[in-house]
């Protein structure tokens, strides 16, 4: 059997959330390696709870929030574009592969694009394997994760 | 909490919505194995009310302390279970939703996957649960005051609606008039009864009424606050001729340097003319002339003897007018920002803007209207009646090189217009179709009148509009030609005049709207409503509403019952007085902060302030609306957000994953 990837969504409750809601009442069908939790806004994404989801044995992460110009709280979705990009370049150091996190623009009425953008990364992460925390000893890994995410 | 944790799990099969893809069998064996969970029960429909007595039950005799309820999207009965749980005695915030609907069961292939994923949400919301706290939410005092944006007839409606009901209204319409493109109109269908006199008494008791203040030619330019509490900027733009002294007497109109109207007049959509200075129609509502700065001489150039000004007895010309700024204070919002009429220049094939006798339905409707500027009469561009006319339905619309969406009202009032041009020339009419969409009430029977009238119907979309003739009987007509789906074959009729049925689109500004009100919208760009059925003039956003074609094409029975329904709506919130806060705020656990202020810097809302003693930073419960970025921020842990701790979100992340 091929590998079955494990995926977390952090999906903002406007927009993202929305749409996931949409592709639902529409019955869009759409690989259950996704599993969307949602939060009020993409602002609240803490780079740790993307961590947290590796630490967790996820083998993606996809961040979804509302278009620019139009958050609910006015500019949460650009402060999580700022966080992204720190961790796209902070993923590397931990020896995870930065294309294991995505973040998407998914407004309320975007149930296709939703649909899409789950179909394709969830091959792109069935392609990129099972995560393995290249060159990293796990054991340190979860030492600072501990150490951090519980303070 | 000293007490045991003890978490009911429910589970909906919702009739056979989940049921049939999600083993409920299996999904009742998991939760049993969960941590903490004491009680595990499914049923057909938890939202019933038998549904919700379970989890009474359950408090009283099994004494459970959490709840979870698998079901549904939390945006549709998170609230009705939080409710179930305060009815039993239990804090509503001890209670937690998995989505197996929405997320699950509608949008997996197997059954399989379906009850896999169903777990993965259920052992997230157990983990979750556990860890919620009890929560009183705050609540504020809502402003009895209502904005309506939009003076059409949605916006009149409402407006009425509430002023009855002793509701003070402040409506605000960005054209020199209220009325809308219903103003426009001559006759609607399906009575044929004249637009003018079912709208015009409706815009004078609004400028008649005490309850509405009525700001024309002027647009919202910022709101800020939140249900209950919007603090609203509205721009004045001059009009040159003071409101409160105008009599509506024309002496200035005629007195005007121009002694002929010669510029295109944006009411009569381009075919009539008028001066500098203008009232749009005689029934306007203010009937208070407005100086057009681009054509009027002493605004553009300074060069004229002010002849209107000499003309005005109360003296009401004041040309150093300026923009002027009006603040009010409102507690709820009415959008009715309405629809503009798709450009026919778009599609170049139909010769609009080409021929000079193609016109759109909108232009016809003057022409048809006795105060229009033909004074009712349908005429070519030579004066002469029409002897045959073409109606081209579905222009802009039900066309994937435009609009993929059907306006809906087009067929209706292309029908209405083919039977008035009859009426009023004698010409014969040909409809050009795709379907005829008459459902409404006495719709059909007036479709099926104009036919009996003799009003011809081809089913087929036009390919194009052309002079070119290729026969004796073409020359000097406009040739459409259309495939006649019905017979199989390509028919060109040579007609003097064609009228293109355009198609409703979004209005320009809706964006600039959406965005101050931060509103969604669909694909298309119209308006998002909250349900689709069950909150169709409710937004996302708390104390906003909806009405009218801001919201999707509609005609105007349904304009009206939309614009009376958000009247309801916001009648409904002034009568509680007060609304429940988001619960879902942040705090600062003072213990943990270090002072940094970085929290300040990131919150849209300017809700976090320092206190200087004790070198804190704190957070106003009344300004937060509860985003959460300042949590995602803090270095140090101090910012969380009740519902959203950063322990919850970790046990909801292990829990989808473990």
């Amino acid at each position: 059997m091929s590998f079955e990837p494990r995926i977390v969504g952090i999906f903002c409750n406007w927009c993202a959330y929305m749409a996931a809601n949409l592709a639902g009442t529409a019955r869009m069908v759409y690989p259950s390696a996704l599993k969307v939790i949602r939060v009020m806004c993409s602002g609240r994404i803490d780079p740790q709870f993307v961590f947290w989801a590796f630490r967790n044995g996820a083998d993606g992460v996809l961040l979804a929030g509302c278009h620019p110009g139009d958050c609910h709280y006015m500019e949460g979705n650009a402060k999580c574009l700022r966080r992204y990009r720190l961790m796209k370049k902070l993923l590397p150091q931990f020896g995870i592969e930065a294309e294991r996190l995505r973040l998407e623009w998914i407004s309320a009425s975007e149930a296709d694009k939703l649909k899409r953008v789950a179909e394709e990364f969830t091959e792109e992460v069935r392609g990129l394997g099972p995560l393995s925390f290249k060159g990293v000893e796990l054991g340190i890994l979860e030492e600072a994760g501990k150490g951090q995410a519980r303070l | 909490m000293d007490e045991e944790t003890r978490i009911g799990v429910y589970i909906c099969h919702c009739g056979r919505n989940i049921a049939e893809k999600v083993r409920i069998d299996e999904l009742l064996d998991f939760a049993k194995t969960l941590p903490n969970v004491t009680v595990v029960r499914d049923y057909k429909y938890m939202c019933s009310d038998p549904g919700q007595k379970l989890i009474a039950e359950d408090v009283e005799e099994k004494g459970i302390n959490r709840v979870v309820v698998a079901a549904c999207s939390p945006t549709l009965h998170e609230n009705t279970f939080r409710n179930a749980c305060r009815r039993a005695g239990l804090n509503p915030f001890l209670f937690q939703m998995a989505n197996i609907r929405e997320l699950d069961a509608w949008v997996t292939e197997s059954v399989e996957d379906a009850t896999e994923k169903a777990k993965a949400f259920l052992r997230a919301a157990v983990n979750r649960v556990a860890l919620h706290e009890e929560l009183e939410v705050g609540k504020t005092k809502i402003n009895p005051n209502v904005l309506i944006v939009g003076g059409g007839i949605a916006g009149i409606s409402a407006a009425l609606v509430l002023a009855e009901a002793g509701v003070k209204v402040y409506l605000v319409e960005k054209e020199p008039t209220i009325g809308g493109n219903m103003a426009k109109f001559d006759k609607t269908f399906p009575t044929l009864d004249c637009a003018a006199c079912i709208l015009t008494p409706k815009m004078t008791a609004v400028k008649a009424h005490s309850n509405i203040e009525l700001l024309t030619y002027s647009e919202v330019e910022q709101v800020e606050g939140y249900v209950g509490n919007f603090r609203v900027r509205i721009k004045k733009k001059p009009r040159y001729v003071k409101e409160d002294l105008c009599i509506g007497c024309y002496e200035c109109v005629e007195d005007c340097l121009f002694a002929e109207p010669m510029f295109p007049s944006e009411f009569e959509m381009e075919i009539g003319k008028r001066k500098p200075i203008y009232i749009p129609f005689p029934q306007a509502v203010p009937l208070v002339p407005v100086i057009d700065p681009n054509t009027c001489m002493w605004l553009t150039a300074k060069k004229c003897p002010q002849y209107c000004r000499e003309a005005c007895e109360p003296d009401a010309i004041d040309f150093n007018m300026g923009e002027e700024y009006a603040d009010v204070e409102v507690g709820t919002i009415i959008v009715a920002t309405g629809y503009k009429p798709f450009d026919a220049a778009r599609i170049p094939q139909y010769g609009f803007g080409k021929y000079e006798n193609v016109y759109t339905s909108l232009q016809v409707e003057r022409m048809l209207n006795s105060t229009g500027p033909t004074g009712g009469e349908v005429l070519l561009a030579n004066g002469k009646k029409p002897e045959r006319v073409a109606i081209v339905h579905c222009v802009g619309s039900r066309d994937e090189n435009y609009n993929r969406y059907c306006s809906k009202v087009c067929c209706m009032y292309s029908i209405k217009l083919a039977r008035l041009i009859k009426e009023r020339t004698g010409a014969e009419v040909y409809n050009f179709y795709i379907d005829i969409r008459a459902a409404g009430k006495a719709y059909e029977e007036f479709y099926k009148k104009a036919m009996e009238e003799g009003v011809y119907f081809i089913r087929g979309k036009v390919a194009e509009v052309t002079d070119i003739a290729k026969s004796e009987e073409e020359k000097g007509k406009l040739v459409v030609v259309a495939e006649d789906t019905l017979l199989g074959r390509v028919r060109r009729i040579p007609v003097d005049m064609v009228v293109l049925s355009v198609g409703l689109e979004p209005q320009e500004d809706v964006d600039r709207i959406r965005n101050m009100l931060k509103l969604s919208c669909s694909a298309d760009g119209w308006l998002l409503e909250r349900h689709p059925k069950l909150a169709p003039v409710s937004t996302a956003a708390e104390g906003i509403f909806i009405a009218g074609c801001c919201q999707g094409p509609k005609d105007i029975p349904e304009t009206v019952a939309q614009a009376e329904a958000a009247a309801g709506e916001a009648l409904s919130l002034i009568e509680r007085g007060e609304i429940e806060l988001e619960p879902n705020i942040s705090f600062i656990r003072r213990e943990r902060c270090s002072g940094c202020r970085i929290c300040i810097g990131v919150c849209p809302y300017g809700a976090i302030s320092f206190d200087e003693e004790e070198k804190v930073a704190v957070i106003n419960p009344a300004l937060c609306r509860g985003c959460g970025t300042c949590v995602a921020a803090c270095p140090s842990k101090a910012a969380q957000q009740h519902l959203f701790m950063d322990e919850e979100i970790y046990a909801e992340i292990e829990g989808v994953l473990l």
